[in-house]
Order: C-alpha cells, then sequence, then structure tokens
C-alpha cells in the first residue's frame, strides 16, 4: 500500500451523494468506479441501475429528475462519446445532468484504443455545453464532486468530474 | 392494422391523473398531442432513442403513478439495449407500447428492422420483459388499453399499424424548460 492509497475517496463520493441525496445512481460497470458502486448497491436507499450502454443513464436520471428524484451517471471515459445526442435531453429542459468519469488513455495508459475518447472528453462535453470539474489529487475528489453537484442542482445546469487517470491509477496488465 | 391516431385516442380516453403519458420523437409525439396537450404527458422532439430510459427514471422515481411510454418501432430500435435494463429493474408501474408501422415515416418511409426479420416483442420477451403482447385488431383495443395501462409491469405491447404520414400536432411547447417544467410540477404532485 502507498501513502496515497490512505484516502478513501471512493467513500468521499459516496458521502457527498448522501448529503447531496442522490440516489439514483446509473453505471457501466467500471473499475475505477467499482468500490464506490458496490457501496452505493449496499445502501437501502440508493436505487443502481447497470446500463447497457452510457446514454441509457442520461435519459434515467433525467427522468428520475422529471419524477422528483436526484441521479448520477457513473462511467468511464469511453463511454461519454456515447452519450453525446442523449445530452439534447438534459441541455434543452434545463435536466440537472450529473457525471462522474474516470479516465482513460490519459496517464500511463496501457491500451492505445482508450486514447481517443481520453483526448476528446472533455472537448465533446464542451461541445455540449456541460461544465467541467476535475480532481487530480485524492483528497480533492470529495470536494470536487460536491461542487459539481451544488453547481448540477442549484442551476439546473450539465456538470461532470473529471477523475484523473494519474490520480486513480492506471491499469497494468501483465504481458505473457 | 389498425391506424395510429384514433387507436391513441381511445388509449388514453379517460384517463386517470396519475398516469403519466411519456412520447418518442416523432410521429408518437404528434399522435398524444393531437389528443390534448395534458399537462401529464412529456413529449420528446429529439434525442431519438431516450424516450424509454426517460420513462424508466420516471418510473423509479414516482412509484405510485402509471407510466406509460408511448414510441414508434424506429425510436425504440435505436435504443433496444434499455428492455434489458428495464427487464432487470421491473418496475410495476410501467407500461410500454411500440407504435409498429415497420417504417421511418418521418423520413420518408425506409423501412425499419421490423419491415424485415426483426420482431419487437420477442426481443423484449429474450431481454426478460414476461409481459409481452402484440396487437393488431380493432377488437382488440380495449385490452391493450387494459394491458398497459393496469397490468403489473413492465409490460410490452407491440401494436401493429398502418405506416401513414398525418398532419402534425404540436406538443404543449417546443420549448424544453416549459414543457418540463410542467411536466415536473404535476409528476412531482
Amino acid at each position: 500500500m502507498t501513502a496515497t492509497d490512505a484516502i478513501d475517496w471512493h467513500g468521499d463520493i459516496f458521502d457527498v451523494l448522501l448529503e447531496e441525496q442522490i440516489d439514483v445512481v446509473a453505471h457501466v460497470p467500471d473499475a475505477g468506479h467499482g468500490p464506490l458502486i458496490q457501496r452505493c448497491e449496499a445502501h437501502n436507499s440508493i436505487e443502481t441501475i447497470t446500463l447497457t450502454t452510457e446514454e441509457e443513464g442520461v435519459g434515467i436520471i433525467s427522468g428520475a429528475w422529471a419524477g422528483g428524484r436526484k441521479g448520477v451517471l457513473l462511467m468511464q471515459s469511453s463511454g461519454v462519446g456515447n452519450c453525446i445526442n442523449a445530452i439534447a435531453l438534459p441541455s434543452i429542459c434545463r435536466i440537472p445532468f450529473l457525471t462522474i468519469i474516470s479516465m482513460r488513455g490519459e496517464w500511463g495508459e496501457f491500451v492505445p484504443w482508450q486514447v481517443p475518447m481520453g483526448l476528446g472528453t472533455p472537448k465533446v462535453l464542451e461541445a455540449m455545453d456541460v461544465r467541467l470539474f476535475r480532481a487530480d489529487r485524492q483528497d480533492e475528489v470529495g470536494a470536487t464532486v460536491s461542487a459539481a453537484a451544488r453547481l448540477a442542482f442549484n442551476t439546473r445546469q450539465s456538470a461532470a468530474v473529471l477523475l484523473s487517470q494519474r490520480m486513480i491509477g492506471a491499469k497494468q496488465f501483465v504481458e505473457g | 392494422m389498425l391506424h395510429r391516431r384514433p387507436l391513441v385516442a381511445k388509449v388514453l380516453a379517460d384517463r386517470p391523473d396519475d398516469l403519466l403519458v411519456v412520447s418518442g420523437l416523432g410521429s408518437s409525439t404528434w399522435d398524444v398531442s393531437s389528443v390534448g396537450n395534458h399537462a401529464s404527458n412529456f413529449c420528446f422532439i429529439g434525442a431519438m432513442g431516450q424516450a424509454a430510459p426517460f420513462a424508466l427514471g420516471l418510473a423509479l422515481a414516482q412509484t405510485g403513478k402509471r407510466i406509460l411510454l408511448i414510441t414508434g418501432d424506429g425510436e425504440l430500435l435505436m435504443s433496444l439495449g434499455v428492455l434489458a435494463t428495464i427487464a432487470n429493474k421491473a418496475p410495476g408501474n410501467l407500461g410500454l407500447m411500440v407504435l409498429d408501422n415497420q417504417s421511418y415515416v418521418e423520413t420518408g418511409n425506409q423501412p425499419t428492422a421490423t419491415a424485415g426479420a426483426t420482431n419487437l416483442p420477442a426481443v423484449a420477451a429474450a431481454c426478460g420483459i414476461a409481459k409481452t403482447r402484440e396487437f393488431s385488431k380493432e377488437s382488440e383495443i380495449d385490452e391493450l388499453s387494459n394491458f398497459v395501462r393496469t397490468e403489473t409491469g413492465p409490460v410490452f405491447a407491440n401494436v401493429k399499424i398502418v405506416a401513414e404520414s398525418l398532419p402534425l400536432a404540436f406538443p404543449y411547447s417546443f420549448d424544453g424548460v416549459t414543457a418540463m417544467d410542467r411536466f415536473r410540477a404535476n409528476a412531482i404532485d
């Protein structure tokens, strides 16, 4: 265990979800978000939804907000591209759309196919009028997610938190 | 085969206050709007493929109300994976009704996959939606209405309709915020 592992940043995100009463958690399974998804699944009042593709999450949390609940979409940067036209829905209806994205393709990436969408993620989100927040250190994750959530729900805008790959720890594969 | 406008009017006749209707881009939105701009309608005019996910999120949030999705074969075909998501969440208050004319009427009658080999109720059933039915006769409309409005969900009704291009009937507002705010205030109430 390294020194930085001492910070339970997944737990910090979980605490923000509870604080902000965000209880609909849509996700495509992802190693970066894994411990957070497990904690959400174990919590009675949180509805977790496993998606077949990320753009479903845009519609689901938009529908949940229309019905009075607050949601978040957890995904990897590779899923962002799948969501683009769907984001027209929260954009044009001013539905608070909050997403937390684990970045790939930016720091010590092993898989070349992850690089294009890693590079494209901030650009396409900004192109769709999504406000960007970024956490590069484990000790700033909680505050960053909290800031994004408050902006999204208080001002009815779309907000994305990018969790840097350096902070999460690049996935490494054993060759052989 | 059925004609979409009178069919939708009959399904929505005498609707209770706790029925929330979501319609998909694009003919389904004109159909639902032609019946009247009810405050409990949310009508998509874009974001094709998002009507069913939106209806699912709404069903999970408003568990005490019935959610009825009315959409077309082309709109649903864009997001078939959501049928698996719906089947696994299994909201008891969600009815899905697909107006299947086997063509993209809005863009010039190009055939959809259902004109060929694809069978939507079979897809829904294979995704795990236990109650799936197909309707195509005038005499079945009351049964269809009961099925999508009252049967414990999720239920999936595929309705074979005539491919016809009809005059547009506009929803309450083309402005998303205006439409959403009226719908939401009514949905949460």
